[in-house]
C-alpha cells in the first residue's frame, strides 16, 4: 500500500468549502482571528460559507452583527488597531457602500495619517459579481472602486487554491486586505490538495500558456475566459489566459510579460467599462507594451445598466463566452 | 525588378527615392538596387506619379518582379494606365530576360456614393485606386483595403524601423488588414543589417566564382597576343592634350578601348553573346570595362556604342563610369547590355593578360603596361613603348584566324590614332 501513500491526495470540494477551510485554519492557528458580519453565526452565512464555524468556534470568535455596515466594518478597524485579526465579513459588495467611509477614510489611511503608528491589519471579505438573479443591489460588480484606494490591498480569488490560501497571507499582512469572492463561483466543484496552504497575494498567475493572445480577466470571469481559450485552441488560436488575482496592486511585470508575448490583449472584466479595472489594465498595456502591440487593447465587460433580474436580461448584460470570443478575433485581425 | 548584367538572377532594394504621390519624369533615378557586385541607382523609364512601392527595402527579389506601380496620367481626368517600372534598359539585342509586361488595370473609373463616403471617411484618394468591381470600378473592398495599407501597428511599426522595411508595401493581416508584427518579419531580410552594409564582398565574390566556373566550364578558350608599339599613340596623346584642358585629357586607356571597339566592329565574331550554343551578334559595340572596387571585388560598367564615339566621349564615359562605380552610383543601363569585355592590367604592372571570357560574351581584351622595351625600327634596335595586347575567345564562335585579324586591327588603329 505504499503506492497509495505516494499518491498526490486531494479532496473534492467546493470553492465555498475552500473558503471555510481558511476561515477553520485561521482560526485554529490564531487566537486572535474572529470572524463577523451579517448572519455568519446562527444562519451560517448567506452564501453558507461560515456554516458550522459557530459551532466549532462559539459566539465569542463568531458574531453576528446588526445590519449596520458602518458600524461592524468600524469595530473590526478598530479591533485590528488595538490587536485582534479580524475578518469581518460584508453580505455583498453593494452594501459596502454603506462601509465605504470606513474602509476609505479610515482603514487605508491610519497608517499614514498616524505617522505610521497604527497599522489596520484587518481582513474585509465580501461577494461580488452577478449571475444568480439577485438584480441590481446585489449583484454588482464594484472591486474595480476599491482597486483605486491606496493603502489597501485587493483580492479577487478565482481557484480554489486561492480561495482557500490567500486569506492566510491577508491575516499576516499588517495593512488592510480586501477579499471579492464571485458568488458565482461558490458552487464551483474540484480537486483541492489536502495540503493546500497559504499563497501569495502579490502576483498574477497565467492559467493557461498561450503565444496569440492574452486574455486578462479575474474573478468570476476566469472559467469562462478559461472556456473560451479552449474554443479559440479549436480554431487554431494559442490563447493565453492571465488571471490577475490582486487587483491593487497590479502585476504589471506578469500582464505586460504576457502582452510582449503574445502582441495582442483582451480584458475581461465583469464590471463596467467607464472608468473601470478594466481601462486601469488598458492603460498600463498601452503605457508600458505599447511598441509590443499589434492590435488596440480590446475589452469585454457588462453591459452599463443596473444589473437585470430577468435571466435572459442579466445573461445578456455579462460577458459570455462568445463574447469573449469576438474580441479575441477581432484583434487577431479574423 | 531590371536586369543588371546577364549574370543576375534577383536583386535587392535598398533604398527608394521616391514614395507612393510623387510626380517622376522619364530618367529620373527612382531606387536604387543592390546587386551581387554593386548598388546600382534604377531610372524610371515612363513619365507619372508612383502609386504604389509593391517591393520594400530590403527585400530580394527575382529579375522582372515589378517594384512599384506608377499612374500615368494621359490627360486631365482621363483613365490613368498604371505602369510597371522596369528600368533594364537593355540595349537591343540584349541578351536578358525579357521586360515584364506591365499589368494593365483600369483605374479609378467609377465609383459609388457609397465609395465615396468611404474612401472620403478613410482618406483615401479613389482617382488612384485600381478598381476590381465590374468595368473597373472601385468597389468598397478595394477602398477599405487601400485605408488598410496605411495602418500598421505599433509593434509592427517598430519592427519595421529596426528592419528597415517599408511598411506602405506590406499587405495586412491584422484587424481590418492593419499590418501587425508578423508581417513586418515575414518580409524582413533575412538577415538583417544588424551590422551596417551587407556583406557584399562575400556576395561578390559568390557571384564572380558562379560566372567564371561557367566560363570554364561552357566555353573552348583560345589566346592570342600581339606586341604593339605605342609611340605613335603616344605621340598622339601627347600633342593632342595640349589642346585640352586638365579635365579634359586623354588616358591612354580612352584610346585603347576605341580601337577596341572599331576593331570589334570591323572583325565579326567577337562582339555579341552565345548561349545555347547559338551566337548572336551585336547591334553596336557595347564595351565593358573592368574596374576594381576599393575594398575588394569588381564591376564592369558599360560604355555603349563605343565605336560609334569619338575618343574624347569614349574618355568623357570612361570617367563618368569609374568615378560612379567608385562611389556606388551605377545605374542599371550602365551595368547592362555588354557585348565585350576589356581588362587593363597594366597600372598593376602586368605584362599581358590571358583572360577568362565573361559569359555569354564571346570574348575578351585584354591590355598589358606600356613598357619600354627593344623593338627593332629599320633593322635598329630602338627602345620603345610597347603594349601586349591579348584576345581570349569563344572557339564555338570564332578562331584564330579571326581572331589574329582583331587583333591587328586593334594594332593598327593604335598606330594610327589619328583616325580612331
Amino acid at each position: 500500500m505504499t503506492a497509495l501513500a505516494d499518491a498526490p491526495t486531494t479532496v473534492r470540494c467546493t470553492y465555498r468549502d475552500a473558503v471555510r477551510e481558511a476561515i477553520r485554519e485561521a482560526m485554529q492557528r490564531d487566537p486572535r482571528v474572529f470572524l463577523m458580519g451579517e448572519d455568519v453565526g446562527m444562519y451560517g452565512g448567506c452564501f453558507a460559507v461560515s456554516r458550522g464555524l459557530l459551532d466549532e468556534f462559539g459566539p465569542e470568535r463568531i458574531r453576528d452583527t446588526p445590519l449596520s455596515e458602518s458600524a461592524f466594518v468600524g469595530a473590526g478597524i478598530g479591533a485590528a488597531v488595538a490587536g485582534m485579526r479580524p475578518i469581518v465579513e460584508i453580505m455583498t459588495v453593494n452594501f459596502s457602500l454603506l462601509a465605504l467611509d470606513q474602509i476609505m477614510n479610515n482603514a487605508a489611511t491610519l497608517l499614514h495619517m498616524s505617522g505610521g503608528q497604527f497599522a489596520v491589519p484587518v481582513v474585509i471579505r465580501m461577494t461580488t459579481g452577478a449571475g444568480r438573479q439577485l438584480a441590481a443591489q446585489h449583484s454588482h460588480s464594484l472591486e474595480g472602486w476599491y482597486a483605486h484606494i491606496p493603502g489597501i490591498t485587493v483580492l479577487a480569488p478565482a481557484t480554489l487554491e486561492d480561495a482557500r490560501g490567500m486569506l492566510w497571507t491577508a491575516l499576516e499582512d499588517p495593512d488592510p486586505v480586501l477579499v471579492f469572492e464571485n458568488g458565482a463561483l461558490y458552487n464551483m466543484e474540484g480537486e483541492l490538495a489536502t495540503d493546500a496552504g497559504p499563497v501569495d497575494i502579490a502576483t498574477a498567475r497565467v492559467r493557461r500558456g498561450g503565444t496569440d493572445v492574452s486574455l486578462i480577466t479575474y474573478g468570476g470571469m476566469l472559467p469562462r475566459t478559461l472556456e473560451a481559450a479552449e474554443a479559440l485552441a479549436a480554431e487554431g488560436v494559442s490563447a493565453e489566459v492571465v488571471d490577475l488575482r490582486v487587483l491593487r496592486p497590479l502585476d504589471d511585470a506578469t500582464i505586460i510579460g504576457s502582452v510582449v508575448k503574445t502582441h495582442r490583449a483582451v480584458v475581461v472584466d465583469e464590471g463596467w467599462r467607464s472608468g473601470s479595472l478594466s481601462a486601469e489594465v488598458s492603460a498600463r498595456i498601452t503605457e508600458q507594451a505599447f511598441w509590443d502591440l499589434d492590435a488596440p487593447v480590446a475589452r469585454v465587460c457588462s453591459a452599463e445598466v443596473p444589473m437585470p433580474y430577468a435571466k435572459h436580461l442579466e445573461e445578456a448584460a455579462l460577458p459570455q463566452v462568445p463574447s469573449i470570443l469576438a474580441a479575441a478575433r477581432e484583434v487577431l485581425g479574423g | 525588378m531590371p536586369s543588371l548584367g546577364a549574370d543576375m538572377d534577383a536583386g535587392t532594394i535598398v533604398e527608394w527615392r521616391v514614395g507612393p504621390g510623387d510626380t517622376v519624369k522619364r530618367g529620373d533615378i527612382v531606387a536604387v538596387v543592390a546587386t551581387d557586385k554593386a548598388d546600382i541607382d534604377v531610372e524610371v523609364f515612363e513619365s507619372g506619379v508612383v502609386e504604389e512601392l509593391l517591393v520594400p527595402v530590403g527585400i530580394k527579389v527575382p529579375v522582372g518582379t515589378p517594384l512599384a506601380r506608377l499612374g500615368t496620367l494621359a490627360r486631365a481626368g482621363a483613365t490613368a494606365a498604371p505602369v510597371t517600372v522596369a528600368a533594364a534598359a537593355a540595349p537591343a539585342g540584349h541578351p536578358a530576360a525579357p521586360p515584364p509586361a506591365a499589368p494593365v488595370v483600369a483605374v479609378g473609373a467609377t465609383h459609388s456614393p457609397l465609395v465615396r463616403r468611404l474612401a472620403d471617411r478613410m482618406h483615401v484618394d479613389v482617382t488612384h485606386l485600381a478598381g476590381t468591381g465590374p468595368g473597373g470600378a472601385v468597389t468598397r473592398t478595394d477602398v477599405e483595403r487601400a485605408g488598410a495599407r496605411h495602418r500598421a501597428s505599433p509593434r509592427a511599426r517598430r519592427l519595421a524601423r529596426e528592419a528597415g522595411v517599408d511598411l506602405g508595401a506590406l499587405t495586412g493581416s491584422g484587424p481590418g488588414g492593419a499590418v501587425v508584427g508578423a508581417d513586418v518579419l515575414a518580409a524582413r531580410p533575412p538577415s538583417p543589417p544588424a551590422t551596417g552594409a551587407p556583406d557584399r564582398t562575400a556576395s561578390m565574390r559568390q557571384a564572380i566564382a558562379r560566372q567564371m566556373a561557367r566560363s570554364a566550364r561552357e566555353i573552348p578558350h583560345y589566346h592570342l597576343a600581339v606586341d604593339v608599339d605605342m609611340s605613335a599613340a603616344t605621340a598622339w596623346l601627347t600633342a593632342a592634350n595640349e589642346q585640352r584642358t586638365v579635365a579634359e585629357r586623354l588616358l591612354p586607356a580612352a584610346l585603347l578601348l576605341k580601337a577596341t571597339a572599331l576593331a570589334a566592329a570591323a572583325v565579326p565574331g567577337f562582339n555579341g553573346w552565345c548561349e545555347d550554343e547559338t551566337y548572336r551578334p551585336a547591334d553596336g559595340v557595347h564595351l565593358a570595362t573592368i574596374v576594381s572596387l576599393r575594398g575588394g571585388g569588381l564591376v564592369a560598367p558599360v560604355i555603349h556604342d563605343a565605336a560609334a564615339l569619338s575618343v574624347d566621349e569614349v574618355m568623357a564615359a570612361l570617367r563618368d563610369l569609374v568615378q560612379r562605380a567608385r562611389s556606388g552610383h551605377l545605374r542599371a543601363g550602365d551595368v547592362s547590355g555588354a557585348s565585350l569585355t576589356v581588362t587593363n592590367l597594366g597600372d598593376l604592372g602586368v605584362d599581358s593578360v590571358h583572360g577568362v571570357i565573361h559569359p555569354p560574351q564571346v570574348a575578351l581584351v585584354g591590355f598589358g603596361r606600356a613598357a619600354d622595351r627593344p623593338w627593332v625600327v629599320d633593322g635598329a634596335v630602338v627602345a620603345r613603348a610597347v603594349v601586349t595586347v591579348t584576345l581570349a575567345a569563344d572557339h564555338r564562335v570564332s578562331d584564330g584566324m579571326q581572331g589574329a585579324r582583331f587583333l591587328d586591327a586593334v594594332a593598327r588603329h593604335l598606330q594610327r590614332p589619328e583616325g580612331c
